[in-house]
């Protein structure tokens, strides 16, 4: 594949639930390495967006490939071992596995029913979970189960368990909502550590955040992408500013 | 403390085995039997309701379909049982000369002892994997299993010419290795075969319980499509416990209708495969001891209560049920082991209270 080919690409993509649409017409390129911050008003379409990538949400109308082949109608479990994790909006953990329980089922590298019966997860597997667990600080924890874990250990769980599962592509959806300064500020360096190895997409609402990664910005507006490039300029884009804040007065 | 814990199973299997025999007369010996028969049945309930999530209302079709395989070895084999063209008497009272075709592979011993679990086990893997990979779920699930329970209980009671409809097939008449089924000597063997086949179930469910493949089951259970972002199909793994599942309750199917005396259609009535849940529920689900507690006490309890009050044992039943669901909502077990008697002190004042959270106690938190 040549470097100029993009590793994910969304073509004329829309997603009509009854007649409303969450995605009209979007089209997007992700390349190798790439890093993006999407953000966007509430009812965008961003969740949508990562709906349709992962097989949640089979588009009405457009084209979605990967390496070059097409992602419709392939089963979640199937885009997920292909390589594209997802963390989802709340953090969604295994509330009565441990710890070292969610990650070790996140880290195998058998998904099958069968080798799952036979075989213990190999010695590499386990040494990625605990550099991982301890990464996150979640190490005294290991034992504890997911449930009982605060809100923002939740949160880094959900995304430790989808960095276990080795994607190459990761898409984090509000990996920081509901966390203390403090916690944001260390997820972000969590996710910019995950930089040059993977293609992260992040969504979120935290500006203060979005300017912690650093990342180029995608606006989606009403289904569409509305603008792109570095948040500074993003921000001063009057088009951005009217769809955050209302139109100018006159 | 930690030796006592490993020999408790030990114990109990010694007291099963040795003492309760010698202790209890041949009735009650025979009761408790049929108890641990069915505890095997509310294992493989909390196997796939338990641990993966799938309440099935329909575990009874597996239950009937082990007992019809064991009865219909023993009618066939029985000569006193045998009309005037050599097979079993019943069918001449509805003019059937033939034996039926699927009739015919249980006259062998090795078929009917692989049938009583394989036959089940291909139905619930038929269906299950049929209703997993169409996504049904939840409730649904249970409305399905429900209403094939339903399928295969007319088919059974309607067919005389089959099964001898609602009459079942009597097997307390019937012969092995030349001895009556129903002697006390008879029932003593199948009892010591069951108190075998109980332990055996419970390694069985362990083995699919521990390890990656049984967090895969809880995960499922707690949040199913999350598993599959994970790269996890769940079909597979669903399809496979509900198979074992089927497999067990044909089992016990066998063992319960041999130490009962019968087969019927009764065994699936939608009441018996709901109190097969109940069992689970009481004992304690989403572990492994619970539910062979609930299953022998529930029923030990249905004895007890039917020999006094016959007609007061459904209120007792409902009753026993809405308390553990509101008052002991992990069951027996659960209430044991998660502080149990302690939290009734508590709600009397008289308990001591754990200083902090429990975690702290045992580990330090970092501070950076």
């Amino acid at each position: 594949m040549s470097m100029s080919e993009p590793l994910l690409e969304l073509n004329d993509v829309s997603v009509s639930f009854d007649g409303f649409y969450a995605l009209t017409d979007l089209s997007l390129k992700l390349y190798k390495g790439e890093l993006k911050s999407i953000i966007g008003p509430n009812g965008a379409g961003k969740t949508t967006f990562l709906d349709v990538i992962t097989g949640k949400v089979r588009p009405t109308k457009g084209t979605v490939t990967f390496k070059g082949k097409s992602l419709l109608g392939v089963s979640e479990q199937k885009i997920s071992r292909d390589g594209i994790g997802r963390k989802f909006q709340t953090p969604r953990v295994f509330e009565n596995l441990t710890v070292l329980r969610n990650l070790e089922l996140s880290a195998s590298p058998e998904k099958n029913a069968f080798s799952l019966l036979g075989s213990g997860l190999p010695q590499s597997s386990k040494d990625e979970v605990h550099r991982i667990m301890n990464y996150v600080g979640l190490t005294p924890f290991a034992t504890v189960k997911a449930g009982s874990l605060s809100h923002g250990q939740k949160q880094w769980l959900a995304i430790a368990s989808l960095v276990a599962q080795a994607p190459e592509v990761l898409l984090l959806d509000e990996p920081v909502a509901g966390l203390t300064d403090e916690e944001t500020l260390r997820t972000a360096e969590l996710i910019k550590s995950l930089a040059g190895d993977h293609t992260v997409v992040v969504i979120e609402h935290d500006m203060e955040f979005i300017r912690d990664l650093g990342f180029d910005v995608t606006v989606l507006h009403q289904g569409q992408v509305l603008t792109e490039g570095p948040l500074e300029k993003v921000k001063s884009d009057p088009r951005v500013i009217e769809v955050y804040l209302g139109p100018p007065e006159q | 403390m930690k030796l006592f814990q490993r020999l408790v199973p030990w114990i109990l299997l010694a007291i099963a085995l040795f003492i309760l025999p010698a202790a209890l007369d041949d009735f009650r010996l025979n009761l408790f039997g049929r108890y641990f028969a069915l505890a095997i049945t509310a294992l493989a309930i909390d196997l796939i309701w338990g641990y993966t999530g799938l309440l099935s209302l329909g575990q009874g079709i597996f239950f009937s379909l082990g007992g019809y395989a064991v009865a219909m070895y023993l009618m066939l084999n029985t000569k006193s049982l045998a009309g005037g063209n050599g097979i079993p008497k019943f069918f001449e009272n509805y003019g059937v000369e033939q034996l039926p075709f699927f009739w015919q592979p249980f006259w062998s011993p090795v078929f009917t002892l692989i049938a009583i679990w394989a036959i089940p086990a291909v139905v619930a893997g038929v269906v299950g994997w049929l209703i997993f990979r169409n996504r049904i779920k939840g409730v649904y699930f249970s409305i399905i299993t429900q209403a094939a329970l339903m399928v295969f209980f007319h088919f059974f009671n309607g067919q005389q010419k089959l099964f001898d409809g609602t009459n079942g097939l009597k097997t307390s008449t019937s012969e092995l290795f030349g001895e009556l089924v129903g002697s006390p000597d008879m029932q003593a063997w199948f009892y010591r075969l069951t108190v075998v086949l109980l332990p055996l179930t419970f390694l069985v469910c362990r083995y699919f319980t521990s390890g990656r493949f049984g967090d895969a089951l809880i995960a499922i259970r707690d949040d199913e499509s999350r598993l599959r972002f994970a790269g996890f199909n769940p079909v597979p793994f669903k399809t496979i416990v509900f198979l074992v599942a089927g497999a067990l309750c044909g089992i016990s199917g066998a063992l319960y209708t041999v130490q009962s005396g019968i087969v019927s259609p009764q065994y699936m009535s939608i009441s018996f495969s709901i109190e097969m849940v109940i069992w689970v529920a009481v004992g304690g689900r989403g572990t492994l001891v619970g539910p062979i507690i609930g299953a022998t006490v529930v029923n030990y309890l249905r004895s007890l209560v039917s020999e006094a009050l016959p007609e007061a044992w459904l209120f007792v039943q409902g009753a026993l049920f809405i308390f553990v669901v509101v008052l002991m909502p992990d069951g027996i077990y659960g209430w044991i082991t998660k502080g149990g008697f302690r939290t009734f002190l508590a709600a009397f004042g008289i308990a001591k209270k754990a200083k902090t959270y429990p975690q702290l106690d045992k580990e330090a938190i970092p501070v950076d």
